[in-house]
């Protein structure tokens, strides 16, 4: 029988860090994340979750105690958002450096100054460089999917990995959510097995001091260099693409819902007019296609799952080609620039082909709402901008007074 | 006062061909440390002198499995490979974290604290050389009043010392204990009698530093040494709240024979620009101490 039910985002997300047998959780409470932290404790406290719960003082040592426990063989989890997932930024590094499947969700907030509770993507949109994983969720079934998924792709490619949620539009709002049997996840989510032992009788030091150079061991092999450690972690993300289509493949396969490997599309094969997002925000944007279509504009949608690794070229290229015109709306910016999403996108484009016009819209900073009529609008603006010859722009701020 | 040399594990777990400086007080504590801890043992540690000494990859002297952490997490890290440890049963395993001051009484106070409330089974150690001196000798809270270094290079340090130790008795720990390499069969015993208690654990270990202190290299011991015998380094435990001198300091607390700081400074060149005003505070400051140690040490009777 199906065990469905009516959950948060924050519930669906402690549910499927209990499905993935979590063995020790480090958190530290911040809006919108503290509802999540709290559903683990209880877990743990009433018995539902064989788990140590490290009830930290603050968020870098969430990440420190993931990293320590991680490196010792433990399977572990942590989420937060915001200025906290900021706290943790020296640790993020660390824990890709230290080449550990960590999984953390990030519960999506806007980043002070000045304090804002509510949602943007500015906070993990800032971690892009950090060497972790980064994977966009749509709705709460998609959190709870998303999240065993991240474990079996850390666990094969060695590399942490963020499941990004919005804050309250998700993380706050009740959804049905199909959770699969202990069983089933146990079955899909083998158990983790962590590339070094620490051991008493083969003693090392990890992590140690690097020079510039390879430098050979006791028995004059050469050994890596920082560079050769730095080049792994990228090669490791550059080819994690197949691992994340592949285990989304064997989801879909095992739990019959497949939520798209590095990318999803809704109703691009005839599109002229392809809007993109990460996030609840995508969602929305299927809806103003939809509308968009009832108007008789052939529009469709491009949702950009993982953002990093970002979707191979060829796959971007694909699921563009037919489009003329690419509307982006963001819930961060690069400031002095446009939103990160734009540009990695154009950079894919690059020598393809792909000639189209894109319009990049920053929405929805700070928990400003944003509807889909108000997309379909925008896109509408866009296009005629675009008739009248303005195949660029600077980017548009969706919705805001910039008088 | 331990009776013998003889009872030292003969197993030697840091081989020759450290990095650390010739002379360090580290190298000596750190030596009879891990004698003391054996196998079963994972260190954790920062970007600290104790970094250096581990040597650099792929190559390493140090046979006690470790794990390096950035600068202001090392309790944190402890924490979680206590805690992955307890999470996989294997609760043998001694977790040892080891920073230097810097590393203890400024940036890693906060996890530091956090990890004690908890009460964290692990073992922390400071070694405190009482300065930045993996970095080139830059002041800390743990510099002494009247030192210079290369952030005090003119006026010195004109704060005295931080009361470290308050802070850890005011988190009611399972154990502290105040050391120094210039008295390794205390050293070893303390190490010893931390690894058997269960809870949070905490080493202070006075740690003299040729370079950063400006003394010979042949005199780290007897300037380890001046330290306790003047009252500026005091050798205690307190275990359940129960404070007790230990070693030398006992015997100066019962004789009443400590010597004036002037014996200690006068020896190092970090004091060379130190006033005598600053001269008479530090050894007010360490007369004060010694008393309220005294007073702790009559009530525990």
């Amino acid at each position: 029988m199906t065990d469905a039910r009516i959950i948060t985002g924050n519930q669906a997300a402690a549910l499927a860090a209990r499905l993935c047998d979590v063995q020790v959780i480090a958190a530290y409470p911040i809006t919108p994340q503290s509802q999540l932290a709290e559903m683990l404790s209880l877990y743990v406290e009433s018995g539902q979750l064989r788990a140590e719960y490290v009830r930290v003082e603050g968020e870098h040592s969430a990440m420190t105690v993931c990293i320590g426990a991680s490196t010792v063989g433990a399977r572990v989890f942590t989420a937060t958002s915001s200025n906290g997932l900021l706290y943790m930024h020296e640790q993020l590094h660390w824990a890709a450096g230290s080449r550990l499947p960590i999984v953390m969700c990030c519960v999506n907030r806007g980043v002070g100054a000045p304090w804002s509770i509510f949602n943007d993507q500015q906070d993990s949109l800032a971690q892009r460089d950090t060497g972790w994983i980064q994977m966009y969720c749509r709705d709460n079934q998609e959190i709870l999917d998303t999240i065993i998924q991240a474990y079996r792709i850390a666990e094969t490619v060695y590399a942490p990995v963020m499941v990004c949620y919005d804050g309250f539009v998700l993380s706050h709002t009740m959804m049905p959510v199909v959770s699969p049997t202990p069983a089933a996840v146990r079955k899909f989510l083998p158990p983790y097995k962590p590339h070094t032992i620490l051991d008493s009788n083969n003693p090392m030091t990890i992590n140690s001091v690097l020079l510039p150079n390879r430098r050979p061991d006791a028995e004059g092999v050469l050994c890596d260099g920082y560079m050769e450690m730095r080049y792994k972690l990228q090669n490791a993300l550059n080819r994690s693409p197949e691992t994340i289509r592949e285990v989304n493949r064997q989801y879909a396969e095992a739990f019959g819902r497949d939520h798209g490997g590095m990318l999803w599309t809704h109703r691009t094969e005839d599109a002229e007019v392809i809007l993109t997002s990460m996030g609840s925000l995508a969602a929305e944007a299927t809806v103003a296609a939809d509308a968009l279509r009832e108007e008789g504009i052939k529009a469709g949608v491009v949702g950009i799952r993982v953002f990093r690794p970002f979707p191979e070229k060829k796959e971007v290229v694909a699921a563009y080609r037919n489009a003329k015109a690419i509307i982006l709306f963001e819930k961060s910016v690069s400031y002095g620039y446009e939103g990160g999403l734009c540009s990695d996108l154009k950079a894919a484009f690059y020598g393809s082909g792909i000639n189209a016009a894109i319009h990049d819209h920053v929405a929805g900073l700070g928990g400003r709402d944003v509807k889909a009529r108000e997309l379909v609008e925008a896109v509408k603006s866009s296009l005629a901008r675009i008739a009248e010859g303005e195949r660029e722009l600077n980017t548009t701020w969706l919705n805001c007074h910039t008088e | 006062m331990p009776q013998n040399l003889f009872k030292i594990h003969e197993k030697e777990y840091v081989l020759p061909g450290t990095r650390a400086c010739q002379g360090c007080g580290l190298s000596i504590a750190y030596r009879f440390a891990l004698k003391a801890l054996r196998e079963d043992t994972i260190v954790t540690l920062p970007a600290c002198c104790l970094c250096v000494l581990h040597g650099l990859y792929p190559l390493t002297p140090v046979l006690v499995p470790s794990v390096n952490n950035t600068f202001a997490s090392t309790a944190a890290s402890a924490s979680g490979i206590a805690a992955g440890l307890a999470a996989l049963n294997r609760t043998d395993t001694t977790v040892v974290a080891f920073a230097g001051d810097g590393g203890t009484f400024d940036m890693g106070l906060q996890a530091l604290s956090g990890a004690a409330e908890r009460g964290t089974d692990f073992i922390y150690v400071a070694y405190d050389n009482e300065g930045y001196m993996n970095t080139g000798t830059q002041r800390s809270s743990a510099t002494p009043m009247g030192a210079l270094t290369t952030t005090t290079p003119v006026l010195t340090k004109q704060q005295h010392k931080k009361d470290f130790l308050k802070i850890m008795e005011a988190h009611q720990i399972a154990y502290i204990a105040t050391t120094t390499p210039a008295y390794p069969i205390d050293l070893y015993d303390k190490f010893v009698r931390a690894k058997r208690i269960k809870g949070t654990r905490f080493i202070h270990i006075h740690t003299p530093c040729p370079p950063g202190w400006q003394y010979p290299t042949k005199d780290t011991v007897r300037i380890g040494r001046l330290a306790v015998d003047t009252g500026l380094c005091v050798l205690f435990e307190v275990e359940n709240g129960k404070f007790r001198f230990t070693g030398r300091s006992r015997t100066l607390a019962e004789k009443g024979n400590k010597l004036p700081v002037v014996h200690y400074v006068e020896r190092q060149g970090r004091f060379k620009k130190m006033s005598i005003e600053q001269l008479s505070q530090l050894q007010n400051w360490v007369d004060d101490r010694w008393e309220e140690y005294k007073k702790k040490a009559a009530e525990s009777k």
